[in-house]
């Protein structure tokens, strides 16, 4: 049921926030709560809430198991959302893999890629090469490190400029021809930077190397065409889209999902079984053993359809709207350096910065004080922050339900910080 | 506001002026510590001499209330007994842990009773503990050596 703000033709912040009950709560003493850390976890409107009730209410049942009417109705439900998963992100119904997190996805492909024998287009050895960014979240680096580890295959990486964007200028030296994988995040969860994808995919092909995309930060906030983007493997969280938590999403492009050897074991993953051994169904159940988290999944239906509503273009632009305001806002703060790009370009809604000797810690603290939620600290991405010299940030990230009103009350908390901290 | 509770004026004269922020080269144990989960490091050194806490000297990066309770401990621990300290350091411990039902023993941790407000704020215990945690460390390292 589309909301009362997805009937509006005009994207008004302050109608589509009346959609997520949260935000109408008071906290710290009778404060408006001003939730500015959705890049951590966004909030989550009503009509994700009810179909995640309505499941549990009238539907529950292990779906592809059993023979009577709820288990159909469980099925319906879960394939019908991962047919809107598809549509969201421009893919084939069956290159949609339902995990628990974004960061299982990421772990399931670096695993299973540890997985894939002499022979398989996925297997690695030493001789081979792993690339990264700097900016990777330590979800998307840390399965990387591990599987280089375990397979004897180097790691090497894209680094960072002193304004936040990623070094492009030796990328025929970064993407060789001995990379297998080249893993990046789409939009740094600390920087706010979009990374140009279109030279990295290029090279990555070229070399015959698949590229792994971890687009947490970027299909909660803009439109993500997996098909135009040429990438090979996505990974995103459902509760970053609005959605509940213990969803995520694995996307393959079919013909690679085919070949990659699975990840986690067990039932509903396999074609055949005897006692000693097992062959696997196809893609996406080869990725999905046990009962999946179906009342997620139908919640992150319900929230992608209500984002679709509004219009991913639409959000995009008031994210970036949002962020050229704080920009200019913060610009007239002394002792305030935003960390990563002062410009738009090529940028979401996502502004890190630090305050002059206040620890993001202690200032953290004054904002909740004041009913504002910020991130601080190095944000899981602690190569990064120590690469930029800052130990940890404050960070301020957008959604849609975010007003001009919820950042003028962070720039007068930011201001009161300097006084009472000064 | 409540917040003061929390930023006791002491805490932040410690902060802006935090005592035995040197590292002196000298050291029977030095140790590294780090908050994982918001990236305040510290490192820590630790002297003995007889059973007694003759030095302890640090530097770190950290928030306001990492800072001052390991300003404070310095202040709080050099020259007791190891007996001392520990009887000190579990009070220390017992405060943090109390969710703000208590007001902490003045005579036993002087300074340190200023951090009781923060119990109240479960996220920033364990910027409180860093210091302690490491002096732990360290001091059970040193007593190792000296023996």
């Amino acid at each position: 049921m589309p909301s009362t703000s997805a009937l509006n033709m005009s994207f008004d912040a302050s109608v589509i926030a009346q959609d997520f009950p949260i935000l109408s709560r008071k906290i710290r003493d009778g404060k408006r709560l001003v939730y500015l850390d959705s890049g951590a976890t966004s909030q989550k409107p009503n009509v994700v809430i009810d179909a995640q009730n309505d499941f549990y209410r009238l539907h529950n049942a292990a779906a592809h198991r059993g023979a009577h009417q709820l288990a159909e109705e469980a099925t319906d439900a879960l394939e019908g959302a991962r047919q809107i998963v598809a549509s969201f992100i421009s893919a084939h119904v069956d290159e949609v893999v339902f995990t628990k997190s974004a960061t299982e996805s990421l772990n399931l492909v670096a695993y299973a890629m540890g997985n894939a024998q002499k022979g398989n287009r996925f297997h690695l050895t030493k001789g081979d090469g792993i690339v990264v960014t700097e900016m990777e979240h330590h979800a998307n680096l840390i399965p990387w490190q591990q599987l280089a580890a375990r397979t004897g295959a180097s790691l090497s990486w894209f680094e960072v400029t002193p304004d936040g964007r990623l070094d492009l200028s030796s990328i025929k030296s970064v993407i060789t021809e001995k990379t297998k994988v080249v893993a990046l995040t789409h939009q740094s969860n600390v920087l706010g930077t979009i990374i140009p994808l279109d030279e990295i995919v290029k090279r990555a092909h070229e070399v015959g190397a698949v590229v792994v995309l971890d687009a947490c930060q970027s299909v909660p906030h803009m439109a993500v065409d997996v098909k135009a983007l040429d990438i090979d493997f996505l990974a995103f969280s459902g509760h970053k889209t609005v959605g509940p938590t213990g969803i995520g999403i694995f996307w393959g492009r079919r013909e690679l999902l085919a070949e990659l050897p699975p990840f986690l074991t067990g039932g509903s993953m396999i074609e055949n079984v005897t006692m000693t051994s097992a062959t696997w169904a196809p893609a996406p159940k080869k990725f999905e053993p046990g009962v999946p988290s179906m009342a997620q999944a139908v919640g992150l239906g319900a929230a992608l359809t209500y984002l679709a509503h509004i219009g991913m273009n639409q959000i995009h632009d008031h994210e970036l709207s949002l962020t050229e305001y704080l920009l200019n806002e913060f610009s007239t703060i002394d002792d305030l350096k935003v960390i990563g790009p002062r410009d738009l370009h090529m940028r979401g809604g996502i502004v890190s910065f630090s305050l002059g000797d206040i620890h993001p810690h202690d200032l953290g603290q004054f904002l909740d004080s004041q009913g504002i939620a910020v991130r601080t600290g190095h944000h899981c991405a602690w190569p990064l922050t120590r690469k930029l010299g800052v130990p940890a940030t404050t960070r301020a990230s957008f959604h849609l339900y975010n007003t001009k009103d919820d950042l003028d009350s962070l720039v007068a908390g930011v201001r009161g910080a300097q006084k009472y901290f000064g | 506001m409540q917040l003061d509770n929390l930023y006791q004026e002491v805490i932040l004269d410690h902060y802006k002026n935090p005592q035995h922020k040197k590292l002196n080269p000298i050291f029977d144990a030095q140790v590294h510590h780090i908050n994982p989960s918001c990236g305040d490091e510290i490192t820590l050194n630790v002297t003995l001499d007889a059973g007694l806490v003759k030095e302890v000297s640090w530097d770190g990066v950290g928030c306001s209330i990492s800072q001052a309770s390991t300003s404070i401990l310095t202040d709080l621990l050099i020259g007791k007994s190891l007996d001392q300290t520990q009887v000190i350091s579990e009070a220390f411990m017992n405060l943090m842990q109390s969710k703000g039902t208590e007001i902490g023993d003045a005579e036993l941790l002087e300074d340190a009773v200023a951090l009781a407000g923060v119990s109240q704020y479960p996220a920033r215990i364990k910027c409180a503990l860093l210091g302690w945690m490491a002096f732990k460390d360290a001091s059970v390292q040193a007593i190792a050596k000296n023996s």
